[in-house]
């Protein structure tokens, strides 16, 4: 099956990953502003909060589905030694172990998000809050995933739709960190630090990582993987 | 129908008045003040959204 | 060991080491035993009301525990986080055992698996120790809780919350603690005073009780009375005493008075002119919006503003909020500067009925009856000091 993809070339099944994994970007980062957004209580007269938050968990539950389209076409690629397990179990497959775990990680805890969501009303409010907590940690891991394995991660357009994406929850972040009445002084400049230095540090590791040379082997890419062309 | 505020969960965001103003209204603090306990058919289904989108679950359904 | 002729009842023979079961049982005899039928009955026929502010029948609430099976504790309700009120630390102080016996009684009747002593810190807390301490083996052993003296803390709720996690703040009823409370069983939990007296009714009966007071309100209370009075202290009467005997009997107005709050900080204050004629009896008080509540009596004398007074507390209730619902966080607050604006002269016109308005916004619209209370005290602090129509008038809206 490898091989007879590799005699083909290029499969639709990698386009879709691709499309699917960008799509997929551009969601969890609405979801994650809309998120935001919730406890910084913006509103308008033609958004009002509850159109807000619906659209926040309305678009969750379509980025889990793009997610899930997301795996099943790596899968189905068959270019990589990736199996459906890996969707789940993280850093257990040899192409790029790092990269791709960090992917399945991140899904992990979208999972976890969501099932506490819809399960809400039997968990009781405040261990629903302390878990989706975690969608601070998931959103990072999932663009890192994408820097570190996306096909593409090097093109232009794609670096400058990541950075976007960046700067659009890390200035989210930002303001609602700082507008954080539950953490004491020390923690509030803490946090409103490191939303501003971990956006640095991602775009730093961009241009020693992704952007430099022979990036595919250091990432991990198995040999008989990689051809002439590869950078 | 009946609905009714958990005051100590409810932190005043304010969407069960945007869904049920026929019902519910904000006092001068932003917290919401239950006009009309009973829930009119024709709303019960907004009822049931509202109480499913209060962020804090402070909206209670009372099926009676 | 005959039945206190008179007053004292529950302070008899405090001064002679009542503290020690030896001398309290020497005065009053060693606990009798009832069986649940046996005590709710008495208790029925005395007649009385829980002293805890909330004045509900003894009996019926002793009854409706005990219907309940698994009943999980006795709780010794001596927060007492009424800043006014010294009665129950009194009871605790000078004749604790009297107090337990009365939670032993209730325990036996409701069949509970635990007693616990809820107390705020103080002097009085190691009288208790020790007086846990001496209580017979075979009885059920007695823990002694210590928490905030908050103004909230002592209610219900609040106290099997902080039984349960150590935090005394309200939760939200109903299920009330009779029916859902310590570890989500029920729970009987008795003010120090309504103990003592069933201490007291289950020796000497009801008819002795009865004694004192009169048919509709029998018995005696414990009253703390402060202010401009010349002995402040605790002192126990017999229900239907006028109020100005009451006055009497601590030494007399140490100044003019000018009005009397009555019932505690979420009391109501009676002019001096209804205060003299009102008697220490339910219908009586009620007829001028009051009750007795927690036992409280506050002479306020003429020199002072008792609009500065009122703004005073008002802002006590706000700062003692327990931060858990909006109205009662923003609405007593903002309650209480508005009525601080109108003790300074600095009000603008319409802020009397600003307050009026905060007050039907904010009462019931908390988890516990805070706000509800505040609410009460501000709106006769109104009735009798804000400038407008005269007090006799406005007394009638609020029967």
């Amino acid at each position: 099956m490898t091989t007879f993809a590799l005699t083909l070339g290029p499969t639709w099944y990698w386009y879709l990953t691709r499309g699917t994994g960008i799509v997929a970007l551009l969601l969890l980062t609405a979801i994650m502003v809309l998120g935001i957004l919730g406890p910084l209580r913006v509103s308008s007269p033609r958004w009002p909060r509850f159109a807000v938050e619906t659209l926040h968990r309305d678009l969750s539950l379509l980025a889990i589905l793009v997610i899930i389209a997301h795996v099943l076409t790596t899968v189905l690629d068959g270019y990589a030694p990736i199996s459906v397990i890996n969707a789940i179990v993280p850093f257990d497959s040899t192409y790029r172990t790092l990269w791709l775990g960090l992917g399945t990680v991140a899904f992990d805890l979208m999972l976890a998000l969501v099932i506490t969501s819809l399960l809400r009303r039997r968990i009781g409010h405040g261990t629903w809050r302390f878990i989706h907590w975690l969608a601070y940690a998931s959103w990072p891991i999932a663009v890192l995933h994408g820097i570190g394995t996306g096909s593409d991660a090097a093109a232009w357009w794609s670096v400058a739709l990541t950075a976007i994406c960046v700067l659009a929850v890390a200035g989210a972040g930002t303001i609602r960190v700082g507008r954080a009445i539950g953490l004491a002084g020390g923690w509030r400049t803490t946090a409103v630090i490191a939303t501003i230095a971990i956006p640095v540090a991602a775009a730093v590791f961009t241009i020693v990582g992704p952007l430099a040379p022979r990036w595919a082997s250091r990432a991990g890419t198995p040999q008989d993987l990689m051809s002439g062309s590869d950078k | 129908m009946k609905i009714a505020v958990n005051p100590i969960a409810c932190e005043g965001h304010g969407m069960c008045v945007e869904l049920l103003p026929e019902l519910i209204r904000l006092d001068d603090w932003g917290y919401p003040v239950i006009e009309v306990e009973l829930v009119p058919r024709s709303l019960e289904a907004l009822a049931r959204r509202a109480a499913d989108v209060c962020p804090t679950l402070a909206l209670l359904l009372v099926d009676e | 060991m005959s039945p206190p002729a008179g007053l004292p009842r529950l302070l008899a023979g405090v001064g002679r080491g009542m503290e020690s079961r030896a001398a309290h049982e020497r005065r009053h005899g060693p606990l009798p035993t009832l069986s649940t039928t046996g005590l709710i009955e008495v208790v029925e026929h005395s007649g009385l009301r829980g002293r805890g502010g909330a004045d509900f029948p003894t009996a019926a609430k002793l009854r409706a525990v005990a219907a309940r099976r698994k009943v999980s504790a006795v709780v010794v309700n001596g927060s007492e986080t009424e800043p006014a009120s010294s009665k129950d630390v009194t009871l605790l102080k000078h004749v604790p055992h009297l107090v337990l016996d009365g939670a032993m009684l209730c325990a036996h009747a409701v069949d509970a698996e635990a007693v616990f002593v809820r107390m705020s810190e103080g002097q009085a807390v190691r009288n208790v120790e020790t007086a846990i301490a001496e209580r017979p083996a075979g009885e059920l052993p007695i823990a002694l809780v210590v928490g905030p003296d908050r103004y909230v803390a002592g209610e219900e709720s609040a106290v099997v919350h902080q039984l349960e996690s150590g935090v005394a703040k309200p939760t939200l009823t109903p299920p009330r603690p009779y029916e859902k409370g310590y570890r989500n069983r029920p729970t009987l939990i008795q003010n120090v005073e309504t103990l003592a007296q069933i201490g007291l009714i289950a020796r000497y009966g009801p008819a002795w009780y009865r004694q004192l007071g009169t048919d509709e309100d029998p018995g005696t209370a414990l009253l703390t009375v402060s202010g401009a009075v010349v002995n402040p202290g605790v002192y126990e009467m017999s229900f239907g005493t006028p109020l100005h005997a009451l006055i009497d009997a601590v030494g007399g107005p140490r100044e003019p008075l000018q009005a009397v709050l009555v019932g505690g900080y979420f009391g109501n204050w009676l002019s001096i002119e209804d205060a003299w004629h009102t008697r220490l009896a339910r219908e009586s008080l009620r007829e001028h919006g009051a009750s007795l509540g927690a036992g409280v009596l506050i002479a306020l004398p003429a020199r002072v503003s008792g609009l500065a007074e009122s703004a005073r507390i008002a802002s006590y209730l706000a700062d003692q909020s327990a931060g858990q619902c909006g109205p009662c966080i923003y609405g007593l607050r903002a309650i209480a500067d508005a009525m601080q604006e109108l003790a300074d002269g600095s009000a603008a016109p319409g802020t009397v009925e600003q307050i009026r308005r905060w007050c039907g916004e904010v009462d019931g619209r908390g988890a516990c009856h805070h706000p509800n209370g505040a609410v009460r005290f501000v709106l006769s602090s109104l009735r009798l000091f804000a400038a407008g129509e005269p007090a006799s008038r406005r007394r009638r809206q609020y029967a």
